[in-house]
């Protein structure tokens, strides 16, 4: 008995050693320059709208909410016209760590469970993607924050 | 036991060529570990097959029976949809036989939705006395084996058999929102928005497509993978492994059948199959063939491993494999479906993703 478990570990290492061996993947470093520039262009857009803002005399923190503010009204926008998924198909990272990625993964559940309803559905689910995201970034964030404290106390 | 007495002689045994035929009626069917040869043949009276847009762009476009022109055909909903789909698989299979569904007996239905509610809401306005099964991706070879056994076992003079899957309900069920971007990996299928049904029969109608003679029932087989994105790597095994069965139970060789089909293992899953078989000594690399790899052209239609789903091997045995079969260009298939076992909860939950394949022997008439 003890054998036979023994063999069937045995199998199934040596079975998930081969569909490694024989799945294709993509292109490691290829996808990272794709990432490098889509998400690059993403900043350099945010960027774009930040100097702008700030040139028509907006204070910094104004000209930064308006550049979160059209960076996520556009990834919305192209997640309704089914154009975003197209965008982190090839830009992989590039398009999904910035907000725009996090428009994405909202939006796109509240396009899929609007037909579920307006509280189990779109109330419910609409954060299923993105909720990890808020929940750990909120957090890091009260950790930080505790860090932050105590060392201010020590000193 | 008195209902049974009118069934026996005065004396209590059966007499002369009765005692013959029944003799002859109850010599078991069964054979070997896992298999069975009807001795009377089950025809595949008729089939019909629907299909969505990018289905109807791939290879096989201009065979299927009915081609979406909008993947909601007219719904509000993805679920609504894959109904619908079931619906008119069935509507079609009907009207191409000319035959009414009062006189359908049993139906065999699945999809790969929680609780089958496709099925449900697709086939309930026929009001055929159902039997819902889920197979995952397998569930078409698991209707047709049933749906043998029901009228070989005389059971029924006819049963009907319908499968479908839905691209966009099943990235719901299995994984994201349809606009949410994400990388899909190269090992990764498409599922396939299709249906088709099929009507069987004890009777040979003049117009039969083919007959099924055997049926070799999968078991459940785990390698130990854990990744929904390699399902192909994960079904090989169990397709391997009934593959082998048959070949034992009918005491056959692959070199009797024109293809061996299985349903949807892509282009991972059958290297990964061939291998396996080779292992154990069978060799099906000149006659294999896989229906989630004919039914896309991953070039052009960037499907990766290719097509899956239960309405993948379905729709490819209606418009494909049967039509191959009625032209005379192969003899005899042995098509086997094949299904990865998992759902969202149980993948979550660090579960393997094991698999199961039915085999069905599918000859011309």
């Amino acid at each position: 008995m003890e054998n036979e478990k023994e063999n069937k570990i045995e199998r199934e290492k040596e079975y998930q050693e081969y569909v490694k061996e024989i799945t294709p993947t993509h292109n490691l470093w290829l996808q990272m320059l794709k990432a490098f520039l889509v998400g690059g262009i993403i900043c350099c857009i945010g960027q774009f709208i930040l100097n702008y803002a700030e040139g028509m005399g907006l204070d910094k923190d104004t000209a930064g909410s308006w550049c979160s503010l059209i960076l996520v009204f556009l990834s919305v926008l192209l997640t309704g016209l089914n154009i975003y998924p197209s965008i982190v198909k090839f830009g992989g990272g590039g398009a999904l760590v910035p907000i725009t990625g996090f428009a994405n993964s909202v939006s796109a559940a509240a396009i899929e469970y609007k037909k579920e309803g307006q509280v189990f559905g779109v109330g419910s689910k609409i954060f299923t993607i993105a909720g990890p995201v808020i929940l750990y970034g909120i957090f890091t964030s009260w950790v930080l924050g505790v860090l932050y404290f105590i060392a201010s106390a020590v000193k | 036991m008195a209902i049974y007495d009118q069934y026996k002689e005065k004396d209590g045994k059966p007499k002369g060529q009765e005692a013959e035929n029944l003799a002859e009626k109850n010599q078991p069917q069964a054979l070997g570990r896992q298999s069975i040869h009807f001795k009377q043949p089950v025809y595949l009276i008729e089939s019909a097959s629907v299909v969505g847009t990018k289905e109807g762009k791939g290879p096989l476009g201009d065979l299927f029976d009915v081609v979406l022109t909008d993947d909601l055909n007219g719904c509000e909903n993805w679920e609504d949809a894959e109904s619908t789909l079931q619906r008119d698989a069935i509507y079609t299979t009907l009207q191409k036989a000319d035959f009414r569904s009062e006189n359908v007996r049993y139906l065999f239905a699945g999809d790969l939705l929680g609780q089958s509610i496709a099925s449900t809401f697709g086939i309930m306005t026929f009001e055929i006395p159902l039997f819902g099964l889920y197979g995952a991706c397998s569930t078409c070879g698991l209707s047709l084996s049933l749906a043998s056994m029901t009228i070989a076992g005389g059971f029924a003079d006819y049963v009907m058999c319908v499968t479908s899957s839905h691209f966009a309900s099943a990235e719901k069920e299995f994984r994201y929102p349809l606009e949410y971007g994400n990388q899909r990996p190269l090992s990764a299928s498409w599922t396939v928005t299709g249906s088709a049904a099929f009507l069987l029969s004890n009777k040979k109608k003049e117009g039969a497509r083919a007959v099924i003679t055997g049926i070799t029932s999968g078991k459940i087989v785990d390698y130990g993978l854990k990744d929904s994105m390699n399902m192909g790597a994960c079904m090989a095994p169990a397709a391997a492994d009934v593959i082998y069965r048959h070949m034992r139970d009918f005491s056959t060789k692959p070199e009797e059948y024109d293809r061996i089909i299985t349903g949807d293992l892509g282009l991972v899953g059958q290297t990964a199959l061939l291998d396996l078989l080779r292992k154990k000594g069978i060799d099906i690399s000149g006659r294999h063939m896989d229906c989630g790899i004919e039914i896309f052209d991953d070039k052009t239609q960037d499907t990766h491993a290719g097509g899956s789903g239960c309405g993948c091997a379905a729709a490819v045995l209606s418009a494909y494999i049967l039509r191959k079969l009625e032209e005379g260009t192969w003899k005899k298939v042995l098509f086997v479906p094949t299904g990865a076992l998992l759902s969202k909860v149980s993948f979550n939950e660090g579960k393997t993703v094991p698999g199961i394949a039915h085999a069905v022997v599918i000859e011309g008439v």
